[in-house]
């Protein structure tokens, strides 16, 4: 079955966070053009970073995005301390670990609980799924629960949180505190293994990718908050080499820039990470991705659920490691003195690679700013994969490929409202 | 059942998302209200009217200026949630800059981008039932305004100073005890004194309270030796607009 001179539209594409568009266009069996239309409203704030203080980068960026504020937080300190030579020591930096992992368990178990797994069972949303299936929607809200009581307890808040700061923190939790959270993040454990187990029953479509891979690398663990870049090709830099790597460019159809490495496309996120990094997860997490079926590398997006179901598991392991083996940092900061100079940063932000660079004056001020979020880097990627397969499923009807064409963008959780809003489809075909 | 709707202008998700955080709540509210309209959470849209719209985000373009007068007139409550739908955000920066500056710092073709010159709250646009403040919200005042609006009732949201709190939780003054520049005296109460809670300046994401003394709280920083751009730094975040307002009104 061909279709020609045909339209259709889907009002608005749900469950991701931000606002945009698809644009589809096939003429004679072929896709011409895909193109992802961001038009979520651009905030400027790489402009009105400038004059602001280098210490107000982390709660300014943060505002960036609600669902993933640890990562701005964290690129942003992680640029500041680069800039001023800063080593914060093990026990901040186990804390600040921590603290990510929540925002890994959080944002990740939304996604596979509340905004993905429908697609995958046939409902508008996980409130419908819980008319069927309660106990399982209410074990990822257990699960996104114990996410968040991290962010609350070690950084003061889930969304915004308010005690993290350049150097560390405004004050360090005591043993006594983190105690209730190792009970919650136990019981936890087994929500997040159920999880896996779930999700791997799912049926996939078949896609396999072949862009370009980028993922912050650390060599003793599974990078999360910190890291240098390493590359699908094996090539790594150091993250103030990333701009000689990765280049912005403007598209007329989207308020995100897309970037390209080396002057390819490329992907960041769960399956960048997994396919790079998959060798340094904890025994348990590498033991339930197998029994997943998951090998050590992943490159079918539809996976990525599982991928994402994976690290959760991992992130449990990591938080109750760290909570296990805290030493309480006294002070629960060290002393950043800014000084004039250029300062990078990066991080693993749940949906893909997080960069910040700050130029900064004598005084302490930000003379100029640039983010490039996890979103725009992986956008040219989401078109070429929905180029793939509208073309490889031509076949279906247009309110099934349509629904294929949403859910091939969730593959991605983008967050279009970091990167610079709502997703309406318009296919034509010709 | 009463019908809710969420929307989205410009913002970071994060108001929203603490509906979403509503974890033990969430099923059960569910059960007393039709979402039918929450796009971040469901590709299940009913249409119009609703009898509770929840609107996150400011307002910053010319297709924005005209959507929120239809959610408007498709509403028969609507609720600002977040210091973007009720003050217009850290993104009202521009309001005191050249936006076309701005564009040109973040885009290489600025002319692609269709943007208003200012940020601007809701209410500056369309009448509004209720604000609630907060960047972000707190999910106990969200559960609050929700479960009130259901039995046709007042919120009980107080627009006290963060310092009740603050005293009422029993923390240590950081102002006083440690010299601390906090905004705790002049904003709205809310969060329940997070920042003093982790011996942190209150840095006023829920705006300033009703009848705020704005030029006691700036004279004592000045006394206590703080700088004049730093004072202005600590008023121009998320509530810029809002803290100017009150600013400008005891000039």
């Amino acid at each position: 079955m061909t279709h020609r001179n045909r339209q259709l539209q889907v009002g608005a594409l749900a469950r991701v966070e931000g606002e945009g568009a698809l644009h589809v266009v096939i003429a004679d069996g072929r896709v011409e053009d895909t193109e992802l239309r961001i038009y979520e409203p651009p905030r400027f704030f790489e402009a009105l970073l400038q004059g602001r203080a280098y210490s107000e980068a982390v709660d300014i960026t943060s505002r960036i995005c609600g669902i993933c504020p640890v990562a701005y937080q964290s690129s942003a300190w992680n640029a500041m301390e680069d800039l001023t030579g800063s080593d914060v020591g093990e026990r901040i930096a186990a804390l600040r670990r921590l603290l990510y992992c929540g925002e890994w368990i959080s944002s990740h178990t939304l996604h596979i609980y509340l905004l993905h797994a429908p697609d995958f069972l046939g409902y508008p949303d996980a409130v419908s799924l819980a008319k069927d299936h309660r106990d399982r929607v209410e074990c990822g809200l257990a699960l996104k629960k114990a996410g968040n009581a991290i962010l609350e307890q070690v950084g003061g808040r889930a969304i915004h949180p308010v005690n993290p700061k350049v150097g560390g923190f405004h004050r360090a939790p005591t043993n006594a505190e983190l105690a209730p959270l190792a009970e919650q993040l136990r019981r936890a454990a087994d929500h997040a293994l159920d999880t896996v187990r779930w999700v791997a029953g799912f049926e996939f479509p078949d896609l396999e990718l072949d862009h370009e891979l980028l993922a912050a690398y650390d060599a003793d663990r599974y990078a999360i908050e910190r890291g240098d870049l390493v590359t699908s090709t094996r090539v790594s830099f150091p993250v103030r080499d990333f701009l000689d790597h990765v280049v912005e460019r403007q598209v007329p159809h989207s308020t995100a820039l897309h970037a390209q490495l080396d002057g390819r496309r490329y992907l960041t996120g769960p399956l960048a990470r997994y396919t790079l990094n998959s060798d340094r997860l904890s025994p348990r997490a590498r033991q339930v991705a197998a029994e997943a079926g998951l090998g050590p590398t992943c490159r079918n997006p539809f996976r990525s659920i599982l991928v994402r179901a994976v690290e959760v598991v991992y992130a449990v392991d990591e938080a109750l490691r760290i909570i296990e083996s805290y030493e309480r940092p006294d002070p629960p900061a060290v002393d950043v003195a800014p000084r004039a100079g250029v300062g990078h940063g990066v991080s693993e932000a749940p949906r893909g690679l997080l960069y910040h660079r700050y130029e900064i004056d004598a005084a302490g001020l930000i003379r100029a700013a640039t983010i490039i979020p996890p979103t725009s880097q992986n956008q040219a990627a989401i078109e070429n994969d929905l180029r793939r397969v509208v073309q490889a499923n031509l076949t279906l009807d247009d309110p099934a490929l349509t629904a294929l064409c949403e859910r091939t963008i969730r593959n991605y959780d983008p967050c279009i409202s970091c990167s610079a809003h709502f997703l309406d489809l318009t296919t034509e075909r010709r | 059942m009463t019908s809710l709707a969420v929307w989205k202008f410009a913002s970071c998700d994060g108001c929203q998302l603490t509906l979403l955080d509503c974890e033990d709540e969430l099923l059960t509210l569910a059960e007393q209200v039709t979402i039918a309209h929450f796009l971040e959470a469901s590709s299940r849209v009913l249409p119009g009217p609703y009898d509770v719209s929840l609107v996150e985000g400011s307002i910053t373009t010319p297709d924005d200026a005209e959507r929120i007068r239809d959610v408007r007139a498709q509403s028969k409550t609507l609720i600002t949630i977040g210091a973007c739908a009720t003050a217009g955000g850290i993104q009202a920066l521009r309001n005191f800059g050249d936006v076309e500056q701005f564009r040109s710092v973040v885009y290489a073709s600025p002319s692609y981008i269709d943007t208003l010159a200012t940020s601007t709250p809701i209410a500056a646009h369309v009448p509004v039932d209720f604000e609630l403040r907060g960047c972000p919200i707190d999910k106990g005042q969200l559960l609050e305004v929700i479960s009130a609006l259901l039995v046709g009732r007042k919120p009980d949201v107080p627009d006290t100073s963060v310092c009740t709190e603050c005293k009422r939780r029993g923390l240590t003054c950081v102002a006083v005890a440690d010299g601390t520049p906090c905004l705790g005296p002049v904003t709205h109460a809310g969060c329940g004194a997070l920042c003093p809670s982790v011996r942190r300046g209150c840095y006023g994401c829920f705006g300033p309270m009703a009848g705020a003394n704005l030029p006691a709280l700036t004279g004592q920083l000045r006394r206590s030796g703080v700088d004049e751009d730093v004072i202005g730094r600590m008023l121009a975040t998320f509530n810029v607009t809002a803290f100017g307002a009150v600013d400008d009104a005891s000039k």
